[in-house]
């Protein structure tokens, strides 16, 4: 089994293939994902896929523990890490693998990466967080959004009003200022994905388009994951000129 | 910040004691014996053990009554509580030059994982951000002696603890003498690779304390004394 994780064995997981598809949305928060999540969805369903999505900090196991962590905000790093891996590790076993193994595709709304960018930049070793989670399923895909800082900002004050404790990265204390912040950080997690694009060959598909452009863009890559080459681009359907004036004139 | 005497183990200005063994072993009684042995000869000492911190408690029997753990999930969930009592109270006293002794340590986990199915490598990555104690003791003691003592002091065995979740046998004293021999071998292997120091622990408690004081002795020579102080964690 240790082909189908990265690396890990983990025990009591039944050994034949699983049949379905992972697919994994990435980005940060701001760069339409799960708008994206969303749009993907839909048109799997449409396709006639079985979709399951999936999250990250939705497990019933320490969902709870996480929220009270952070509002007291009393954890060391390496507690707070392997909280948020327990999360992860309880949503693989009791989410993504039965899934997987009845056949459906499994959408996440982020996965491993997200969860290893935050840790290491709260100080965790790159070494140390790639083997945390080296149980985690090789996804199928990965999808990277990459959006500008700019963007990612103006789309995070559209979402919140103003600018989130924890997206800004507050409680790493690299500035006062919760907009020096934001961007000090979202740096930091850039420089992380970087490396594990490389590493986790992530497609990176640049999200500083409208949604709809960077939908048709990831329908491309997903396709293939089910045997098809992709579809030509669709063509709007061109609406008959109402008959009226215009039209006998 | 203080920086004299480092432990050749680890570096820190305190020393690091710990105690390992099986639940009924007797580690327990000796480390509060030589906890307090340890103060009367007027060294700072720190002594804590490893049981649930609030944090997680109550998540992992929320998790076993639902029966949603995995080993996986259960290994995590107690890296989680290690974490969080390593972050909290034991690296601080550490630093600031305590004898820190510590009921159950890394090794535990290393060992209940092992026996649970996971992988061992993954487990030791997982908590490495653990130390190396400057000695680690290992209280060796057949496993139907364990049983025995806790039946005598009427302790109730826990579903865990005897590993029924491994299906190993229907029966609860059965599974637990199963569970807890995985265990033990477990633990038999590593005092070996972990250079743990074995303690027979078959014997009355008054020549095992005499032992373990005349092993800690030399690792506390020059070891500068302050006022009197213990601490239970």
């Amino acid at each position: 089994m240790t082909d189908r994780t990265y690396g890990t064995r983990l025990p009591g997981l039944p050994s034949d293939e699983l049949g379905g598809k992972l697919i994994v949305i990435e980005g940060a928060d701001g760069s339409g994902r799960s708008t994206e999540v969303a749009l993907l969805k839909e048109w799997l369903e449409v396709e006639g896929h079985a979709v399951v999505d999936t999250g990250l900090r939705r497990s019933t196991l320490v969902s709870e523990e996480i929220d009270r962590a952070k509002r007291g905000h009393t954890l060391g790093a390496t507690t707070l890490a392997l909280l948020y891996a327990a999360d992860f590790g309880d949503q693989l076993e009791n989410k993504i693998v039965p899934a997987l193994s009845a056949g459906s595709t499994v959408l996440a709304d982020r996965y491993i990466y997200t969860l290893m960018a935050r840790a290491i930049v709260r100080g965790a070793s790159r070494d140390w967080a790639r083997r945390l989670y080296g149980f985690a399923f090789r996804p199928d895909l990965v999808v990277f959004l990459d959006a500008r800082p700019e963007i990612l900002l103006h789309r995070s004050i559209g979402k919140y009003g103003s600018l989130d404790y924890w997206e800004s990265g507050m409680d790493l204390c690299l500035s006062r200022d919760l907009f020096e912040s934001f961007f000090l950080y979202q740096d930091r997690l850039a420089r992380e994905f970087e490396w594990m694009t490389r590493e986790y060959a992530f497609h990176t598909v640049d999200a500083n388009r409208r949604p709809e452009e960077v939908d048709s863009v990831v329908r491309d890559l997903v396709t293939p994951l089910y045997g098809r080459s992709p579809k030509p681009p669709v063509r709007r359907r061109v609406r008959p000129t109402p008959p009226g004036p215009a039209a006998s004139a | 910040m203080i920086r004299e005497n480092p432990s050749p183990k680890h570096g820190y200005p305190g020393r690091l004691f710990v105690f390992e063994g099986l639940d009924g072993s007797g580690k327990s009684t000796q480390a509060a014996l030589l906890g307090k042995w340890l103060a009367a000869q007027g060294y700072r000492v720190f002594r804590t053990e490893w049981n649930s911190s609030e944090l997680v408690s109550s998540t992992i029997r929320r998790g076993k009554k639902k029966g949603l753990l995995t080993p996986t999930t259960f290994s995590l969930m107690h890296a989680i509580d290690f974490a969080d009592r390593f972050e909290r109270t034991i690296l601080p006293p550490l630093r600031a030059g305590y004898v820190v002794v510590c009921d159950r340590y890394s090794f535990t986990a290393f060992v209940r994982d092992a026996a649970r199915g996971c992988d061992p490598d993954w487990v030791r990555t997982i908590y490495s951000f653990a130390p190396t104690p400057d000695v680690a003791f290992y209280f060796r003691v057949p496993v139907k002696v364990t049983l025995q003592r806790k039946i005598a002091s009427r302790l109730k065995i826990s579903y865990y603890e005897a590993g029924m979740d491994l299906g190993l046998s229907e029966d609860l004293h059965d599974s637990y003498e199963r569970f807890q021999g995985r265990i033990k071998k477990e633990y038999d292997r590593i005092a070996l690779t972990d250079r743990m120091t074995i303690i027979d622990s078959t014997r009355p408690v008054e020549p095992i304390q005499a032992e373990l004081r005349s092993a800690v002795r030399p690792i506390l020579q020059g070891f500068p004394k302050g006022e009197a102080l213990l601490h239970d964690g």
